[in-house]
């Protein structure tokens, strides 16, 4: 039987050879976070048993969990691909953004400079990001092919029409797409494609003991990054990551689920969004992603 | 477990964000976080009720207007089906936006008002989801609660569209009424309409039967990338690979390559999910053959005795989509059509369509936006298809503008008019 899973890797593959098949230079993004590791798994499948037929790039914030580094490096090891890392200082130390100061400081909002300036560095054409619709309101908006302007803007108004599977990724030199082939991937599909697969992932997703001290409600790790002001208590508490990103605005969950299918369990009883749970950076407005996704974010 | 993908079409009056909060809400598919933001939302704004359209309105110049301008999508899952909703706008001027919705959906759900009844949107949405060939519709009768629950006004309200839809192609329409607001017939059957013995509309949505709904018969395969490995492992590997478009492919069926006409035999299908003997449609394969022919994108692999056609010229309803520039006659575009580009040239409009009353509008030359009509054209070389509603994906084109790279139309393929 053709079960809503395969569905759903059947119409991602589809869409990673069509960009493959009709665009000059694409690129993957590739976090170590798990819905990129979802991604850049399907695309092996994709040209198997050929190679994966483009390099794939971190925008590195410079505040990283070690165990994410050492899991991206091992994973494009494995796969044969070539890796290109942005980096957030790099573009601090060239004057192209000023580093974010004071206590509650994140490199977050930097990276969409350093982003965009990596696709121009590289002229590549089409940028696969792992972003799903479910996560988020204006995510829910997207396209699958979402076109960005010279500048890389999104114009959610006015969007291409996408029809049937037929995509259209025309553009003017200097223009990019931006394409996610995860579009109709659930958070729980993800989970389920990792569980079935036996796909590897960062530790961090795991239940684990790590300090952590409260903030707006979410608990935030300890890190050389982030420190706690004054009347943020310090515990030792055991906590999974849901989503991965920037160590300055992630925040982990209480958790007890050390394996694949304890994280499923919880998932499906979940009441809480991942990034409503866990992401700093989706609480500052209401319409705190649909501005980002203006400006080139992912 | 099965997907089913449905739209929703409707705008906020008829109570379209109403209803999908409803399905999410009482299939507990809402997050605490995102019900929590409503709810301080629809405060702040000195609402009297939290307002569920809230939830599906993500945009923030939607929020303002209190309209759906885009498609958004929401998941949610029973535990007999999955789901995907496409909910779409529904006034006119985000006709393209609607289409881009229901161009691949298994269902689509059309609001109709119990006070108001059949009303032009109405018409021009059932016309829109007819073209679009969506094998199922639901017609929700909904805010009963507003008409007394009444027998009466439902059967009028029925026999009112069926009278219009006699003259579209609908396949399967259910009529369903509901209160959306108040939770009648949505999840939980109505106490307040003991008459009404058809199924709620999550228990339809869960049983729609649409394993027929795809065309097993006619194979076809269209090649979208050619996959050889330089690697010393795989010195002879050259797979074709692509998402079956129809009909079945099994280890062992001869085969036939347009446009070259060359056959051979399938002796092995790789997929994602590993090697396997046989793909139905909808399936992303990589075919192995036992010759090598030169085959490339844009050809299709079809049986001998069961080819598309293959012609240059060509009949379709256009939907026309670009708000900066009409429809050209004469004028050179792009086509895509499966995974071929070619280009094309319109050369007449044999009439245009009058959405609300299905009236042929003949005498015109062109098509501007969310106008739609039956055009012919001339391709720069052959397309393999099929008519849309034998076959949607081989029967599926867009027209894109070469100047400004805008999808300018979308087309469905017919048979020439006899």
């Amino acid at each position: 039987m053709h079960s809503s899973l395969h569905a759903l890797i059947d119409e991602s593959v589809t869409i990673i050879r069509e960009v493959a098949a009709e665009f000059e230079r694409p690129v993957m993004l590739f976090s170590g976070g798990k819905d990129s590791v979802v991604m850049l798994h399907l695309a092996a499948r994709a040209f198997d048993p050929a190679r994966i037929p483009f390099p794939v790039m971190h925008i590195d914030t410079g505040h990283n969990f070690p165990e994410v580094i050492e899991f991206r490096d091992r994973c494009v090891a494995d796969l044969g691909v070539q890796l290109i890392v942005g980096s957030v200082q790099a573009s601090i130390d060239a004057g192209r953004v000023a580093d974010a100061t004071g206590p509650r400081a994140s490199r977050n909002p930097l990276q969409t400079v350093t982003l965009l300036d990596s696709i121009a560095e590289h002229r590549f054409d089409a940028v696969f990001g792992g972003a799903r619709r479910d996560e988020e309101r204006a995510r829910a908006k997207e396209r699958v092919y979402s076109h960005r302007d010279s500048f890389g803007q999104w114009d959610p108004k006015n969007q291409r029409p996408e029809l049937w599977g037929i995509y259209n990724g025309r553009h003017k030199p200097g223009e990019h797409f931006r394409i996610f082939p995860l579009s109709n991937w659930t958070e729980l599909d993800i989970w389920t494609f990792i569980a079935e697969h036996h796909i590897d992932l960062p530790s961090i997703y795991f239940a684990h003991k790590r300090p952590v001290f409260l903030r707006d409600g979410m608990w935030m790790a300890v890190t050389d990054f982030l420190q706690p002001e004054a009347g943020e208590e310090v515990v030792d508490k055991m906590v999974r990551f849901r989503t991965v990103g920037d160590a300055t605005c992630t925040a982990a969950i209480e958790s007890v689920a050390v394996a694949v299918d304890d994280i499923i369990a919880e998932t499906a009883v979940a009441r809480v969004t991942e990034r409503g749970a866990t992401r700093a950076d989706d609480r500052m407005s209401e319409a705190g992603m649909e501005d980002r996704k203006r400006t080139g974010y992912f | 477990m099965e997907r089913l993908r449905f739209a929703t079409v409707g705008s906020v009056d008829d109570g379209k964000s109403t209803l999908i909060g409803r399905l999410l809400y009482d299939s507990k598919s809402i997050f605490e976080d995102q019900l929590e933001h409503i709810e301080s939302v629809s405060k702040r704004r000195g609402d009297d009720y939290v307002d569920l359209s809230l939830l599906t309105d993500g945009l923030r110049a939607e929020r303002e207007q209190g309209i759906t301008i885009d498609v958004a999508y929401r998941y949610f899952a029973t535990p007999k089906r999955s789901f995907i909703i496409a909910d779409c706008p529904g006034h006119i001027q985000y006709t393209r936006n609607m289409i881009t919705g229901a161009s691949n959906v298994d269902l689509a759900i059309v609001l109709v008002d119990a006070r108001t009844g059949v009303v032009e949107q109405t018409r021009r949405h059932s016309l829109l989801v007819s073209l679009l060939g969506v094998p199922h519709l639901v017609i929700c009768v909904n805010k009963m609660d507003l008409v007394d629950y009444s027998q009466a006004r439902f059967d009028e309200i029925r026999e009112e569209f069926e009278t219009f839809a006699s003259r579209l192609e609908l396949q399967d329409v259910t009529f369903l009424p509901i209160s959306a607001l108040a939770g009648d017939n949505v999840v939980s059957r109505s106490t307040s309409m003991n008459w009404f013995e058809g199924p709620t509309l999550l228990h339809h949505l869960e049983n729609v039967y649409t394993a027929s709904d795809e065309n097993r018969i006619d194979t076809r395969f269209p090649v979208q990338y050619v996959i050889r490995p330089q690697r010393a492992e795989f010195p002879d590997y050259r797979g074709y690979a692509g998402r079956v478009a129809g009909g079945m492919l099994r280890v062992g069926d001869d085969v036939m390559v347009m446009p070259s006409g060359l056959t051979s035999t399938i002796v092995g299908i790789d997929s994602p999910h590993g090697p396997r003997q046989e793909a139905g449609p909808g399936q992303a394969v990589t075919l192995l053959l036992a010759d090598d022919l030169s085959i490339t994108r844009g050809d299709m692999i079809c049986r001998p005795n069961n080819r598309p056609r293959s012609s240059q010229e060509l009949e379709a309803m256009l939907c026309w989509m670009d708000n900066s520039a009409p429809l050209q006659p004469g004028k050179i575009y792009t086509i895509k059509h499966t995974t071929k580009v070619a280009r094309t040239k319109i050369n007449q409009v044999l009439y245009r369509l009058n959405i609300s009353n299905l009236h042929r509008e003949t005498g015109v030359n062109a098509l501007t936006m969310n106008e739609i009509g039956r055009v012919t054209l001339h391709t720069t070389s052959p397309l393999f298809f099929d008519d849309y509603h034998q076959n949607r994906t081989t029967g599926c084109f867009i027209i894109v503008d070469e100047d400004t790279g805008q999808t300018a139309a979308a087309g469905m393929l017919l048979s020439p008019r006899t």
